[in-house]
Parts: C-alpha cells; sequence; structure tokens
C-alpha cells in the first residue's frame, strides 16, 4: 500500500475517493449505462430498412414534430416566466415568500397523471378555466393548448430552481456600475443581468425542452391523442407500439428520442463552454 | 494517512454491502418460501381496470369458501391496470398466478411468452370466460341527442367518445360491434361498411388511450354526447351519477369475453396450481355468477343471467370475435399498422 502513496499519483485529499467512485460508476451503469445500451440492443434487430420506415411513418413522424414543436413552446415560456418568478423569489421579499417558493417543486412532488386528469379537467370545456375560454371560442383540453399547458406545468420548476442560485450569487454592483456609467434600467437589465444569468437559462430551457419531449403521464390526458389533429406525442407512440408487443418498433422510436435529446443537451452545454471560457479570458 | 484510512474504509463498506446483500437475499428466499406453507396461501391476480370491485367481493366469497373447504387461509393479491399493459407486465415477469384480463387476445401473449400452456382457453367452461359484457352507449340524462342505435353516431354533429383502438385492446371491441353492425346493415358491402365506420370514427373527439380515460372525459370533463363503454362500466357511471346518464342497449353489438388462465409456470414455482384452479372455478358456482352479475358483468350462466334481465338488455343481437376469425385474424384485419382501422381513420 505504501509503495502506492509514495509514487507520483497526485494525492487526492478528499477520502474515499475509490469506493465512492465505485459507487457512482455501479449505480451509473445500473440506471442508465446498461438500460440505454439495452435500448440500442434492441433497436438493432431492426434491419435498418424497417428502422427507418417506423421513423419516417406518417403517425410516428407528426409525433416527433408535435413534441417536439409543443415541448420547445412551453420551454420557451417557461424560460420567460421562469425568469421572472426566479427574479421575485430572489430579489424581493415578501410575507408568505417561502411557501410561494415551496409551490414551484410541487411540479416535481405530483404524481404526473394527476397533474393531467386535473388539468384536462379544468381546461376542458365545462371546466372552472375552459368555460372562459370556450365563450371566445378557444377549446383548450384535447388540442395542442391544452399540450402545452401540460409541458409548460411540468417543466416550470427546472428553469426557475436553475436560474434561482445564479441570481442569488450574482453581483449587484455589476447593476450599479451600469448604471453610473449612464445605462438605462432597461438597458441594465438587458445588456448586464440578463446576460449574467443567460447560461442558467439555457440550461434550464433545456432541461425543460428535453422533460418535455419525454413527457407522458400529464399530457395522455389533455392531448386527446388524436391522430387527425395531430396531437399524438411521441411518447404515445411509443406506448401504442408496445401495447401491439412491438418492441423493436418501440424502441427505434426511443432511439431516436435519445438522440434527440442527447444532441440538445450536448448544445446546451457547447454554449455553457463557450459562456464559461469567455468570462475566464 | 487518508489513503490507508479510506483503504479501511473502503473495506468496512464492502463489507457492510456484502452482508446487506446477504441478508436481503436471504430475506427474500425466506419470504418466498414461507409464503405457501402451511395454512397460509398466497395467489396474485393479475387483472384490468373495471374488475376492481368485482375481485373485491369475490375474493372475500372465495375466501372463506375456500377456508371452509380446506381450512386454509387464501390471501389474494391482486393488480389491476390497462388489459394490456398487465399482460406485458406479466410477460417481463410480473409474478401472477392467474390472470383475468379483457379479451383473449392478452392471455395469448402471455402464453407466446412460455408462461400459459397452449389449450388453456379450453380448459374452463364457455372459452374460459366466466363472465362476458357487451358494448353499449351512455348518454346524457333525457337522452338530448336522442340515440337509439349505431345509425345515430354518424350523424352531423354528433360528438363520440370512445378510446383508441391503437393503444387499448378493449378499445377493439367497440370497433367491431360497429363493424358488424355495418357488416349487417350493408350485407357485406365492404365499401359501405368502411364508409359507415369512418363516418363514425369521424365524429370522435375524443380518443383517449384506455377506457378508463374515455370514461373520465365523458363523466368528468363532459366532453361528448354519447360514451362507447363496456356495459360493466356504463352500469357503474349510472349507479354513482343516476340523475346524469342513462344507459342506451343498440339492437346488435359484440359479445365481450374477458378470459381468464392460469399462468402455469408461476402457479407451479409458487406451489399454488391447485389453489389458482380452484380460484378460477369457484367464478362458476351459482354464487360467484350472482356477484358477477350484481357488479354488472353478464353471468356466464344462463338461469343466472336470465335472473338479471332487469339489468340487461337480453334482446340485443350479439355476435363474438369468432365472427371475426379470432384475434390475431382481427388483429391483422383491423388494427396492425396500414390495416383498415388505419385505413379509414387516416382518410
Amino acid at each position: 500500500m505504501k509503495s502506492i502513496t509514495s509514487k507520483k499519483q497526485p494525492k487526492n485529499i478528499i477520502p474515499a475517493f475509490g469506493i465512492n467512485l465505485g459507487i457512482t460508476i455501479a449505480m451509473l451503469s445500473a440506471l442508465i449505462l446498461i438500460p440505454l445500451a439495452s435500448i440500442l440492443a434492441y433497436s438493432l434487430r431492426l434491419t435498418p430498412g424497417d428502422f427507418f420506415r417506423t421513423l419516417s411513418s406518417e403517425p410516428v413522424r407528426f409525433a416527433f414534430g408535435t413534441s417536439i414543436l409543443c415541448s420547445f413552446i412551453a420551454a420557451f415560456i417557461n424560460a420567460v416566466f421562469g425568469t421572472i418568478i426566479a427574479w421575485v423569489l430572489v430579489r424581493y421579499s415578501f410575507p408568505g415568500k417561502r411557501i410561494l417558493d415551496g409551490l414551484i417543486e410541487l411540479p416535481f412532488a405530483l404524481p404526473t397523471a394527476v397533474a393531467g386528469i386535473t388539468l384536462s379537467k379544468m381546461y376542458s370545456t365545462t371546466g372552472f378555466i375552459g368555460k372562459i375560454f370556450d365563450r371566445y371560442g378557444i377549446r383548450i383540453s384535447y388540442t395542442h393548448i391544452g399540450l402545452t399547458i401540460a409541458l409548460i406545468f411540468i417543466g416550470i420548476p427546472f428553469v426557475v430552481r436553475a436560474i434561482e442560485p445564479v441570481l442569488e450569487k450574482y453581483d449587484p454592483s455589476y447593476e450599479e456600475a451600469a448604471c453610473m456609467l449612464g445605462a438605462g434600467k432597461t438597458e441594465t437589465f438587458f445588456k448586464v443581468t440578463l446576460k449574467e444569468l443567460f447560461p442558467a437559462i439555457l440550461t434550464g430551457f433545456g432541461l425543460a425542452f428535453a422533460r418535455g419531449i419525454g413527457e407522458y403521464g400529464s399530457v395522455i390526458f389533455i392531448s386527446g391523442n388524436s391522430q387527425k389533429e395531430h396531437t399524438q406525442v411521441i411518447s404515445y407512440m411509443i406506448m401504442q407500439k408496445l401495447n401491439y408487443l412491438d418492441y423493436g418498433q418501440a424502441t427505434a422510436i426511443a432511439l431516436a428520442m435519445l438522440i434527440i435529446s442527447f444532441l440538445l443537451l450536448l448544445f446546451i452545454n457547447i454554449v455553457q463552454i463557450r459562456q464559461a471560457k469567455r468570462k475566464g479570458a | 494517512m487518508f489513503q490507508k484510512k479510506a483503504n479501511h474504509l473502503r473495506r468496512g463498506t464492502a463489507l457492510i454491502l456484502t452482508l446487506s446483500l446477504m441478508f436481503s437475499l436471504s430475506g427474500c428466499g425466506q419470504s418466498s418460501s414461507q409464503k405457501n406453507t402451511g395454512n397460509q396461501v398466497t395467489i396474485t391476480n393479475v387483472s384490468y381496470d373495471p374488475t376492481r370491485e368485482l375481485y373485491q367481493a369475490y375474493n372475500e366469497a372465495f375466501t372463506s369458501y375456500y377456508k371452509e373447504k380446506t381450512g386454509t387461509d387464501v390471501e389474494v393479491v391482486m393488480s389491476h391496470g390497462g388489459s394490456g399493459g398487465q399482460a406485458r407486465s406479466v410477460v417481463e415477469g410480473a409474478d401472477a398466478d392467474v390472470v383475468t384480463l379483457a379479451l383473449a387476445h392478452d392471455i395469448t401473449l402471455v402464453e407466446n411468452a412460455g408462461l400459459i400452456e397452449s389449450g388453456w382457453i379450453d380448459e374452463f367452461d364457455k372459452a374460459s370466460s366466466p363472465y362476458t359484457s357487451t358494448i353499449v352507449f351512455l348518454v346524457r340524462k333525457g337522452n338530448p341527442k336522442n340515440i337509439r342505435n349505431w345509425d345515430d353516431l354518424i350523424k352531423d354533429g354528433m360528438d363520440i367518445i370512445t378510446p383508441d383502438p391503437k393503444s387499448s385492446g378493449g378499445a377493439c371491441w367497440n370497433f367491431l360491434a360497429a363493424w358488424y353492425y355495418a357488416d349487417e346493415k350493408f350485407g357485406g358491402d365492404e365499401k359501405q361498411m368502411k364508409d359507415f365506420v369512418a363516418k363514425l370514427y369521424d365524429n370522435v373527439s375524443v380518443m383517449d388511450s384506455g377506457a378508463r380515460g374515455a370514461t373520465t372525459t365523458f363523466v368528468e370533463n363532459g366532453q361528448g354526447d354519447v360514451l362507447l363503454a363496456w356495459e360493466n362500466e356504463a352500469l357503474q357511471s349510472v349507479k354513482e351519477h343516476p340523475d346524469e346518464y342513462e344507459i342506451i342497449s343498440p339492437s346488435i353489438s359484440i359479445l365481450a369475453q374477458p378470459s381468464v388462465a392460469i399462468v402455469d409456470q408461476n402457479a407451479e414455482k409458487d406451489q399454488v396450481a391447485d389453489v389458482a384452479k380452484d380460484y378460477l372455478e369457484y367464478l362458476y358456482t351459482e354464487d360467484a355468477q350472482k356477484i358477477i352479475g350484481e357488479y354488472g358483468y353478464r353471468p356466464s350462466d344462463e338461469n343466472i343471467l336470465n335472473s338479471f334481465s332487469d339489468k340487461f338488455d337480453l334482446d340485443m343481437k350479439l355476435c363474438s370475435i369468432d365472427d371475426f376469425g379470432g384475434w390475431d385474424k382481427a388483429y391483422d384485419t383491423f388494427f396492425n399498422d396500414g390495416a383498415i382501422f388505419d385505413e379509414i381513420y387516416n382518410q
């Protein structure tokens, strides 16, 4: 043992590196890497022709479009309003702030199916909120609008929780300096504060977006799953294939989803690294 | 120094992990071997959604019957969910001793995985369907749209709620019932039949992923003029809201035959094959058939079925899955990718 410690290896001051790394790798393998590898293995059972035929069939194509578009819109709305919510929770103090802060996490804790059923009832033409919109001829439940609302609901904590810590650490003296140098309030916000927050907003946006693409429980009740109106989401297509025990096609779609999510997270990481480099330099 | 400490820690943790693993493994072994010894037997019944209340009552009756007969306490563990998903979970290793699912096709999936011996359908009476149901219309009280039969469903402006046959096995019955009506009406002219069913599905405003979801959409969210529903579920809805809904029985429908089977592999492994057999056979006794009728399913025993004639419309003409050549053929013809359902729904 001593011979190892006396070697030139960089000493790790924090104890138990070996065991913790071991646990980390074991957990990652058992929970993430091996299941992902099995998806790959399953989808490889299809011939490339079948694989592309599955992905290019009309319902699957539309489902990808619906999932990506609605998730994008939802993530965008979340990025805007999540920033405002985080701003309110960090910058101001008011009674009930703690409760409000806790409420943000509710979508994490609530079973998504419960959220989905509740939202579809609230926003249906006979529901509490849906009734009001119905008077103006706007249907929410069982349309793309309802679908997007469900995705906003499940995505909002990702954005708020990504921005809050950054905003807390953010030094107001930047803003003061901008003000001293003659920038107006709007200019300060857009050119100084928002720039500083941008990586955090992007992280939140990316997480909400990626989560939205894969969401099942909350959207399934409010989307109406109409093939005609293209309100079927991609996770619903996977469930359809599974119901026919068609593991090959189901995993083919899952693999495509996985690649999209991976590219998304990769893109966001690249933007963040660039941002960090620019700041460092 | 730290390295040394880390090593101790590592060894210690490894020991604890190994020990806890051993304990948990032996613990598991113990519990499953204890599960079925002496006077206590546990069997698992994997069923579908709407049988929840039925099996709650039935299990009570069976437990006391079995205790009297053999002196053994039976505990029945229930699992409910969408029929297709439940079949899949058994295929993937859920420890079901018996399955009681919405359609024979779902049990065939378990059979194909090698867990159920072929020929299961003849193991119990009436093609292993101790109870049946049919597809009826659930409409709002007073029947404001005056819906009497399938013809009324294809009128303009009719708003129908029915689940998606592509994702719900139970919803296939709804489609087949409509198809059979069209077959009778147009004397087998396939073009007209397709038009009829296409118009019907054109009027479907919300297509949920399963029967439970469709009921929620119609009952809780107030969508649609008519819900195509299993009779037992429709009866349940009317029982819960007698002032809001009524049932319309069309002249023609389909005999929905939920099937039951012993999952031979699991039952033998758990050493409960005998209890499982008794459990399913008891469904055919007079006592059980009465419970079945009370909970809205049609008893397979003719005499007991007739005693419930005020509850079920016995004048409906019912076709069965055999009229479509069995489930495999029905899936090929109607529901697989590119088959008739896709054709009429996407046109």
